[in-house]
């Protein structure tokens, strides 16, 4: 990430760090774009989903229960649940928004929040302009629907090796988010490596068996990010710097 | 309900419920907050979200375990010497791809 005072201001600053985040996003859509297909969504259907919902667990939940044809309120259920981290990321973003940034832009710019995108403009020092987030939503969101459309039109004659290389392709872009702050500042270190070692706990324990994927981000950011908070809390001149 | 009602339903109660979660905080809070405690939280909790998605998910990420754990070895040592977002999820690919693809002839 750049130190730049006046850079967070600019669409084309926005773009182009739109760029990674969007071809990371083109293998884990064209992924989603295979599987929708392969559960009985039509293509056109599942590149709509792509259009509308631009989250990749949360999409993934809800054609599972379509497919299945659960009904509206379990497919609002899940979503909420699942992407309720979102509200989170939007509550820590209010905070680092600047003058510029009107009722308008907030209900229009809220749409592109995701785990990256926030990652990403979160990690930005200084405070964020609205052409700054319109510029880092563009990319993402027209690969998000291209790699869909890619994947649902044209996924069957992929083979099976690259299909299973590229699964990792969004993880990949988590870790390098994560770890280079994390070897500066224990702080991040430890609270990440707290939600990791909830996760496996949640995830291997037979006990927590019942609870879902994305009601587990859930409880481990929470606990994870308390930890760090309580901990390691960070001393004033980080705070101008990051939030 | 003809299917494709039930079908296109569907998705814009998904939308719906997953954009209001999106917009409501950020519209809402217009004031900064003061809590140092808040704000330490949510300055931590992108990289503990971030965390708890990727473990232990990616080891499962393709069709076998060694692959992946191959896959994260690269991505961990390429974000240690901080290359970009991009570098490290592509190496990450072909990291997978090349052990998976070695793994035919043990």
């Amino acid at each position: 990430m750049k130190h730049n005072k006046t850079a967070p201001d600019r669409y084309l600053t926005g773009f182009k760090d739109g760029l990674p985040i969007a071809l990371g996003y083109l293998s884990v859509s064209f992924t989603f774009g295979i599987t929708a297909v392969g559960m009985g969504i039509p293509p056109l259907a599942a590149v709509l989903i792509s259009m509308t919902n631009l989250t990749s667990a949360g999409q993934l939940a809800g054609v599972t229960i379509i497919s299945a044809g659960g009904g509206f309120l379990e497919t609002a259920l899940a979503q909420f649940i699942i992407n309720l981290r979102y509200a989170l990321m939007s509550l820590s973003l209010s905070q680092k928004l600047n003058g510029k940034y009107s009722t308008l832009h907030r209900i229009i710019s809220s749409f592109g929040i995701t785990d990256e995108i926030f990652a990403v403009a979160s990690g930005k020092s200084g405070e964020i302009s609205p052409k700054y987030m319109y510029g880092l939503i563009t990319l993402p969101y027209i690969f998000w629907a291209a790699g869909t459309a890619a994947g649902a039109f044209l996924g069957k004659v992929l083979p099976e090796n690259i299909k299973s290389a590229l699964g990792i392709a969004i993880y990949g872009m988590f870790i390098a988010i994560v770890i280079p702050p994390a070897k500066k500042s224990k702080g991040v270190l430890v609270t990440a490596a707290a939600a990791a070692a909830l996760s496996c706990l949640i995830y291997y324990v037979p006990l927590f068996q019942g609870i879902s994927s994305g009601i587990s981000v859930i409880i481990c950011t929470v606990i994870a990010a308390a930890v760090g908070a309580l901990l390691f809390p960070r001393k004033e001149k980080e705070e101008e710097q990051n939030v | 309900m003809s299917d494709a009602a039930y079908l296109y339903l569907s998705i814009a109660v998904m939308a719906v419920v997953t954009y209001l979660i999106r917009m409501i905080p950020l519209t809402v809070f217009r004031k900064k907050i003061k809590s140092k405690f808040i704000l330490d939280f949510l300055y931590y909790v992108p990289y503990a979200v971030l965390s708890a998605m990727t473990i232990p998910a990616v080891f499962y990420s393709g069709n076998s375990v060694i692959g992946a754990a191959a896959g994260v070895v690269v991505a961990v040592i390429l974000a240690f010497f901080e290359r970009g977002l991009l570098t490290v999820a592509v190496f990450a690919c072909g990291g997978v791809f090349l052990t998976e693809f070695l793994m035919q002839f043990f």
